[in-house]
């Protein structure tokens, strides 16, 4: 049947501990054995036999993402009856999306809502007497992901791929009325100025990628880092807010620590807790690295929980800790931790907040208090100041992500077409590309745009 | 009175362009042919431009040709200028554009048609479509006459129920004033088949002799012409070209058509029928594009043996005292003397959704269309049409497969593929943007691409197919050669990589490499390729594009892979979409109405989409396993 080689995350996307990326196709095997290595960074799958086990790290390029295991699955005897390759993921569920993004990056296609049992169907490998249910599963599937990534091109994102396509069209459709009433319109110099255009275009794009990349807030969580010096909490307040038995979970041994991550309920705000494993190095082993640790996660959080000790005095390390934060203009929260704890001189709300400028907030790990203010806080932080005034493009849809991708790579080579002195009637078959792609985004038919835009826009024909 | 005639394997109703061509491939296939008109001196009337070929037209011609029929052959008899358009852009969009002697173009194809076998030519207007059940018995003429055929081709072209009109005054005749086949149409309805109404338009024609030339642009012809045929020997057909000239409307121009806008049939309501975006009526682009100061007008010599001039760029139902202020307001036509006025035109047409891509009706077996009556435009695009209607007509007589040509083949599949599939609400010109395989489709291979249809339906004789092969083998040859001969950085070739301006060689690299250099070509490289064979120009043309443009030619050839895929799928005829009840009803029902042939045809459907596509096939997979 259809030979091209799909994948995609094969188990619900909830917060189990593992999540399972399936490949499945001819080309199976050879993705997998591209991103697939030991620790010595050999490649492990040659020839493996069917139905093996195989334990190893996945690699996008020279980036480290996940300690997994393998398991291969030659056809028929597999799940669609073509080849399959499943990775075992550990890392959680950002982590798995990054694994299905390297796969997708080397050679395989992110498979169609239903796909895989629909290949299984017509692979012969479930006989399926009732075969209405897998026609129901691809239409129910297909509304689901349509609804979804409809709810999620509302607003702002929306318009900006609007405009960026409707651009591209007028491009293509000025490129078409010239290759098609030469007598009419003029293509001397055209290269140079489409170059431009497109300069401001790709800026477009990969500000839409980057925000899609880095601020998925509704569906992954706010990027959130939880800091202090030693001693002050932080790891409490990390097993409070998620929840002990999950810490242990994660806690895998030989998994790269600076990729940990766990994502978090609080009350109806998704966070997503980052160097969770910083956090508990600093913490056991009482380390001086508190301050440099912190300050790499720092640069990369949207929130920052700050950590004071409501015991202690103020020192030059929470002042330093202070300064970084301040240095990247973060939102951040002051946790006055343990507040517990009997002392004679308490650290005072007030003076915390002259001195850190930050809202403060009390706080005790130990007897769970304080989840529900800082919930409120993050509620009138995230969403319902800044999230709409800065006009934050979300973009959660790994599939959407794809297709942005698709579109600036296909940008990308109009522009070497240019530079290559090609003819200009092969601009238009990147651009192209690149149309359907951002057009398949929101989810709109391409067809006859290009001819009735040559219509609309040009005066055309003797 | 009733009266049976005599009997006809094909019938074909009209002489235009598509009438023709169907005609000759029937006739030329071996089978008794029988083709009716209105009036024998229209036989491939040009009633409007009088060119030949185009950007995008001209493929078609050349795919036309590549099939065994008439048309190149027949403008290259006739041109009295020609171009090739495009030139300065890739291979795909370079068009040939001839300026035809009209009055020849018509003689020379009545005397072809004339002197060819099996083909009868009959003065006749055909009023009804027999039938019995759902399959096409024959044709009954005006007189009562009847003709029984095996297989009907309609190209009654825009002159079914036709009516020009000229401002208010309104005649009820077919182009040029000829008569209109008014009784055609009731027939057809009362057979099922849906009709609906188009609308063109034609410029004035001037007398040459009012006219100042000296305010005008020159618009010479090629110096070298190139042919449309792939038969015409080049050598033969240098000839003495005849100019055009451009003009411009102005402001007044404009003034005169806004302030008679409300006289215009287009804007009082008179005409109902859908016009073509691709040629406006001068009213309507002044309307449009208000913007623009001036449009171009293209004086055009209708032959050498007349005075008129074709007005291109200015066709107008306005009323003959606006069209006289109109044109003597544009520069050198101060003193214009108007032989024939700008009329538009009013037709009954199909919905080309009743048709198969073989251009076989789906509700009446036997019966076949082509041309504007499908709801196209253009004398190209009517010829493209004609001849695979006529050739699927006579292997349907002979009980053969009928043959395809699909949007990886030709232009001719885009088109087709196009007026059966999608929504089409004016009357459809072709244009290079429409082809999404255009780098493969080029005007320069259409030989390689369908001569051997050609030959496989009886088109094409074994001497001709025989070169083609040879072609094809010299040219696969020559590549192989060039991907496979390296040069190193020897002195001789580094001198001449600097004489051409193009970055001296570090290591060895093959000839084909360097003929993708943008400063190199095929041409360029020969003086280093010291053991080059010699080759026909035209061989040579195909070993350039080849290698020059192999990453995208082999992208493209990937995707036309993954298409042919989903052709391949077929859907059989009597499927019914009402049973698989997970297709959403906008589909299901598009679907049933449409009855697409493959899964392909099933995915270019607006309104049915991809998840759609999943469920129909996971359906036929089990109805197959039921078997």
């Amino acid at each position: 049947m259809e030979q091209d080689t799909i994948a995609a995350i094969a188990t619900a996307l909830n917060h189990s501990g593992i999540s399972i990326v399936r490949i499945s196709g001819e080309k199976a095997l050879e993705v997998a054995g591209r991103i697939f290595f030991n620790q010595k960074r050999e490649k492990i799958l040659k020839q493996p036999k069917s139905h093996t086990v195989h334990y190893g790290y996945i690699y996008d390029g020279q980036d480290l993402i996940d300690e997994v295991l393998v398991v291969y699955m030659k056809a028929p005897r597999s799940y669609t009856a073509e080849d399959v390759v499943e990775v075992d993921c550990h890392g959680g569920l950002k982590v798995t999306e990054r694994v299905l993004q390297t796969v997708l990056k080397n050679g395989a296609r992110l498979a169609e809502p239903g796909e895989f049992t629909k290949r299984a169907f017509l692979n012969g490998r479930i006989d399926l007497t009732e075969a209405e249910a897998v026609m129901d599963l691809i239409q129910s599937k297909n509304e689901f992901s349509m609804k979804n990534s409809l709810n999620q091109m509302q607003g702002s994102i929306r318009k900006k791929i609007e405009q960026v396509r409707a651009r591209l069209l007028h491009e293509i459709a000025y490129l078409e009325a010239a290759l098609d009433d030469p007598e009419h319109y003029e293509l001397v110099g055209y290269g140079e100025q489409l170059d431009q255009k497109l300069d401001c275009f790709l800026q477009e794009g990969k500000k839409i990628l980057k925000n899609s990349k880095n601020g998925a807030l509704l569906k992954d969580g706010i990027c959130t880092v939880i800091v202090g010096k030693p001693n002050v909490g932080k790891s409490s307040i990390l097993n409070l807010l998620v929840g002990k038995e999950r810490a242990i979970v994660t806690e895998i041994e030989g998994t790269t620590r600076d990729i940990l991550e766990e994502q978090v309920v609080l009350h109806d705000i998704v966070l997503r807790i980052i160097d969770t494993a910083g956090i508990r190095e600093t913490e056991d082993r009482v380390e001086k690295i508190g301050v440099e640790r912190s300050k790499k996660s720092v640069e990369e959080a949207q929130l920052v929980l700050f950590v004071l000790d409501w015991s202690k005095p103020l020192t030059k390390e929470d002042r330093e800790i202070f300064k970084l934060i301040q240095n990247q203009k973060k939102k951040a929260v002051i946790l006055l931790n343990k507040t517990d704890l009997e002392t004679e001189h308490p650290l005072k709300e007030e003076e915390v907040r002259n001195e850190f400028k930050f809202p403060v907030l009390s706080f005790s790990a130990k007897e769970e208090q304080g989840t529900e203010e800082l919930a409120a806080y993050i509620r009138d932080a995230f969403f319902e100041g800044d999230l709409h005034t800065e006009e934050e493009i979300y973009l959660t849809n790994l599939r959407q992500q794809q297709l942005v991708e698709e579109a600036i790579s296909s940008m990308e080579l109009v522009k070497q077409s240019i530079a290559q002195g090609m003819p200009e009637d092969f601009y238009t078959i990147d651009l192209t590309r690149a149309y359907e792609a951002l057009g398949r985004m929101i989810g709109e038919e391409v067809d006859d745009d290009v001819v009735d835009e040559i219509f609309r826009a040009f005066c055309m024909g003797k | 009175m009733s009266f049976v005639a005599e009997e006809y394997d094909v019938g074909v109703v009209g002489a235009g362009h598509a009438g023709c061509e169907a005609a000759l491939a029937a006739a030329r296939m071996g089978l008794r042919t029988i083709m009716f008109t209105v009036s024998v001196d229209s036989i491939a009337l040009m009633p409007c431009n009088p060119n030949i070929g185009g950007t995008s037209k001209g493929h078609l011609v050349r795919e036309v040709d590549a099939l065994g029929g008439e048309m190149g052959k027949n403008i290259d008899k006739t041109f009295i200028q020609s171009k090739m358009l495009n030139q300065s852009k890739g291979p795909a969009v370079h068009s040939l554009r001839a300026q035809a002697d009209k009055r020849q173009y018509s003689m020379e194809m009545r005397k072809t048609l004339e002197n060819t076998d099996n083909l009868t030519i009959k003065q006749a207007e055909v009023v009804e479509i027999l039938s019995e059940g759902n399959k096409v018995t024959g044709v009954k003429i005006h007189t009562g006459g009847i003709f029984p055929c095996k297989a009907v081709v309609l190209c009654t072209g825009t002159y079914l129920k036709a009516r020009c009109l000229c401002g208010d005054s309104i005649q009820y005749t077919g182009p040029n004033g000829l008569k209109a086949a008014n009784e055609l149409s009731e027939s057809l309805k009362k057979l099922g088949i849906e009709l609906m109404r188009f609308k063109t338009g034609t410029p004035a024609r001037i007398d040459k002799r009012t006219i100042d030339f000296s305010v005008m642009e020159e618009q010479k012809g090629d110096e070298r012409v190139v042919p449309f045929s792939f038969s015409t020997d080049s050598e033969e057909i240098q000839i003495d070209q005849v100019s055009c000239w451009l003009t411009y409307t102005n402001e007044e121009t404009h003034e005169i058509i806004k302030e008679n806008i409300h006289r215009s049939p287009l804007y009082s309501g008179l005409i109902e029928g859908t016009g073509p975006r691709y040629c406006p009526s001068i009213e309507d682009k002044v309307v449009k594009f208000s913007d623009k100061k001036r449009h171009q007008v293209f004086i055009e010599p209708e032959g050498l043996d007349t005075n008129e001039m074709y007005l291109s760029g200015m066709s107008s139902s306005l009323p003959e005292d606006v069209q006289y202020k109109m044109y003597r307001s544009v520069k050198g036509l101060e003193h214009a003397q108007i032989v024939r006025n700008a009329y538009a035109i009013e037709y009954d047409c199909i919905n080309p959704h009743q048709l198969h891509p073989t251009l076989q009706f789906k509700g009446v077996e036997g019966l076949f269309s082509g041309g504007q009556f499908n709801g196209s435009s253009g004398y190209e695009e009517a010829a493209a049409q004609g001849i695979v209607a006529g050739i699927n007509a006579a292997l349907f007589v002979q009980g053969r497969e009928l043959m395809l040509i699909d949007r990886s083949e030709g232009y001719i599949g885009v088109l087709i593929d196009d007026l059966v599939t999608k929504e089409n609400h004016e009357p459809y010109r072709m244009m290079t943007s429409r082809s999404e395989y255009r780098l493969l489709l080029r005007q320069d291979n259409a030989d390689l691409r369908l001569r051997k249809k050609g030959y496989e339906v009886g088109l094409i004789c074994q001497e001709e197919y025989d070169a083609l092969c040879e072609k094809e083998q010299k040219i696969k040859e020559e590549v192989e050669r060039l991907e496979t001969t390296m040069v190193g950085a020897a002195k001789k070739i580094q001198t001449f990589l600097e004489q051409h301006n193009s970055t001296p060689l570090k290591t060895a690299v093959s000839l084909a490499e360097l003929i993708r250099r943008p400063e190199l070509n095929y041409d360029i490289i020969q003086e280093i390729d010291e053991k080059r064979p010699k080759l026909r120009e035209d061989i040579c043309e195909q070993v350039n594009i080849n290698i020059k443009y192999a990453g995208y030619i082999s992208r493209q050839i990937q995707q036309v892979e993954q298409f042919k895929k989903n052709e391949k799928k077929q859907i059989p005829k009597d499927f019914d979409y009402d049973k698989v009840k997970s297709l959403r009803l906008e589909a299901r029902q598009k679907l049933a109405a449409l009855k697409p042939v493959s899964i392909g045809q099933a995915s270019r459907i607006s309104g049915v989409s991809p998840a759609d596509i999943s469920v129909l096939l996971v359906y036929m997979k089990q109805k197959d396993n039921q078997k």
